[in-house]
């Protein structure tokens, strides 16, 4: 599974989990409008950090967190492996 | 007796008892003429009055000396055997020890100005030993971070549970306990066996479970402790199949209701409970009810034991207790009124108290103050479930999180791990606030036991 695929599944995962109903996952969806809260994302960032070995929000100091999906799925897939 | 009725170990140690033994994985030890042998070679008269480190590292040996310093030194102090050498001169001097007792007397050559006594398995003794004085007991705080504490008791108040107790019933008992016994849970195990007349099985570093458990069962062991830690693992081993003892207790760290209906589970005929006692606080109470938490009607006086909560901590006065902190810059034990305030921390539902952590293990996740204790007392509901732990985890995004590490009960388990964890998820989301649902719940071959026989908490 790609990386992309793989974020996505996760959002559906923990959506499902929060009891979060997602509007239609498109890249120029703004991360606001996921209807996540910060406890939504920070288990979505832990999660991916187990599955990808990587939290791109932690590792360099000038990250900036991400506005829209097509962000955040950048952030994972920019990093060097 | 002895002079001014003072009581020592060896008054329970008469020959009118037969068959009494104590052993470990290579020998066995009669405790019935254990009077006209010594460990010390001659040398106990030498240490009379003084304050000894019992620097001993073979456990068996060790119980014995006890039995002979007991009565004749000024103090000992118990050396557990994971005690790092880094902390062992300022303890030294803290305690004020002029004698060491060891079984490596060459690591002792040159220890400036101490006496040296070279402890040894037991062989005839020329002359009895006469008791002199009330020793006093100084033990050692398990100390999870930092140097640890010496607490000072009297045989007294340790065994003051043993005598309200009363002998075993069912007869004459054999004793074992899977902590060490020079920790305050395994010295109440081996007090118990000299003082009721019984044998002890000892736990021998490095023994694997199965052969642990098969040797308690080859020499007929009745009564056993250790923490909740030690019998998940022996019920996680398979290991306890076939070892049927007729009392099974948990103490060290919180009991959940889990563990407590596993062990009612693996042994059917045994009266299993668990019982509150601490290095600094002494034994508090037992729980027989097979259930988590203790009743609300225990606070107040019960046979010789106060217990209040304030501020949310369980706080025990006691003759039980230890007397104090010893050291150039130790702390008082009691508050003011005399009570110890065990840092354990309890909440009150339905009429029972419930442990819910450690003061000193609160973990922050968000600015919010989480028990992991908490969380796994509810992970470990799920029946597929041996044991977990709960941490927190840095997030660029909220701080921290909650994660579990999971060891399932049956490996074989592994390939449902996705079903396991909705189900951890679900039950963690019904009995707790949001932020203590663990967020990430990663299934674990094992997980770190400290020398203690408690769960690491590194991150506490």
């Amino acid at each position: 599974m790609s990386v992309r695929l793989k974020i996505l599944a996760a959002i559906r995962q923990v959506a499902v989990e929060q009891k979060v109903t997602l509007p239609p996952l498109d890249d120029a969806l703004s991360l606001h409008e996921t209807g996540f809260d910060s406890l939504a994302f920070a288990i979505l960032v832990a999660r991916l950090e187990d599955d990808l070995g990587i939290d791109p929000f932690t590792m360099s100091e000038d990250a900036t967190f991400p506005l829209t999906i097509g962000d955040f799925i950048r952030a994972y897939e920019n990093v060097p492996a | 007796m002895s002079p001014r009725e003072i009581f020592a170990l060896r008054d329970y140690l008469g020959p009118e008892l037969k068959g009494r033994t104590i052993s470990d994985a290579q020998r066995i030890v009669s405790l019935t003429d254990i009077l006209e042998h010594s460990c010390l070679a001659g040398r106990l008269e030498e240490l009379s009055g003084r304050s000894v480190l019992l620097a001993v590292a073979d456990q068996l040996i060790s119980g014995l000396v006890m039995t002979e310093l007991d009565g004749v030194a000024r103090r000992m102090l118990l050396c557990p055997p994971d005690l790092k050498a880094d902390h062992l001169q300022s303890l030294m001097q803290d305690a004020e020890i002029d004698a060491v007792v060891t079984d490596h007397p060459a690591q002792w050559e040159g220890a400036n100005s101490k006496l040296v006594v070279y402890a040894q398995p037991p062989a005839k003794a020329a002359i009895k030993a006469r008791t002199e004085r009330a020793t006093e007991w100084l033990m050692l705080t398990s100390g999870t971070s930092g140097a640890p504490k010496i607490v000072g008791h009297t045989l007294e108040g340790l065994t003051g549970a043993i005598v309200a107790d009363g002998p075993a019933r069912g007869g004459a008992a054999v004793w074992a306990t899977f902590y060490d016994i020079r920790r305050y849970g395994g010295l109440q195990i081996f007090l118990r066996a000299i003082i009721g007349g019984g044998s002890m099985v000892l736990s021998n570093p490095g023994e694997a479970l199965a052969d642990h458990v098969a040797r308690l069962q080859a020499r007929g062991v009745t009564h056993i402790s250790g923490t909740p830690s030690h019998w998940r693992k022996l019920l996680m081993s398979g290991a306890a199949k076939g070892f049927a003892p007729r009392y099974v207790r948990l103490s060290g760290e919180i009991a959940d209701q889990a563990v407590l209906d596993g062990l009612r589970a693996a042994f059917r005929d045994a009266s299993v409970g668990h019982a509150y006692a601490s290095t600094e606080a002494g034994v508090g109470f037992a729980v027989n009810d097979g259930r988590e938490g203790f009743p609300a009607a225990l606070l107040g006086i019960h046979d010789g034991v106060e217990m209040k909560v304030e501020e949310g901590s369980l706080r025990i006065r006691s003759t039980r207790t230890a007397h104090a902190y010893i050291g150039r810059q130790a702390a008082a034990l009691t508050d003011v009124e005399g009570f110890v305030d065990t840092g354990d921390m309890v909440e009150l539902r339905g009429g029972r108290y419930h442990f819910v952590g450690r003061r000193g293990g609160i973990i922050n996740i968000g600015g919010l103050k989480v028990h992991p204790e908490e969380i796994e007392a509810v992970i470990n509901r799920q029946p597929e479930v041996r044991m977990s732990r709960a941490k927190s985890r840095r997030s660029p995004i909220t701080g921290a999180v909650v994660v579990a590490d999971v060891i399932l009960a049956d490996g074989d388990d592994a390939g449902r791990g996705d079903e396991i964890r909705a189900r951890i998820l679900a039950g963690c989301k019904a009995s707790l606030a949001p932020h203590k649902v663990p967020a990430v719940i990663k299934f674990v071959p094992s997980l770190e036991i400290t020398a203690a026989g408690k769960l690491a908490r590194h991150d506490a």
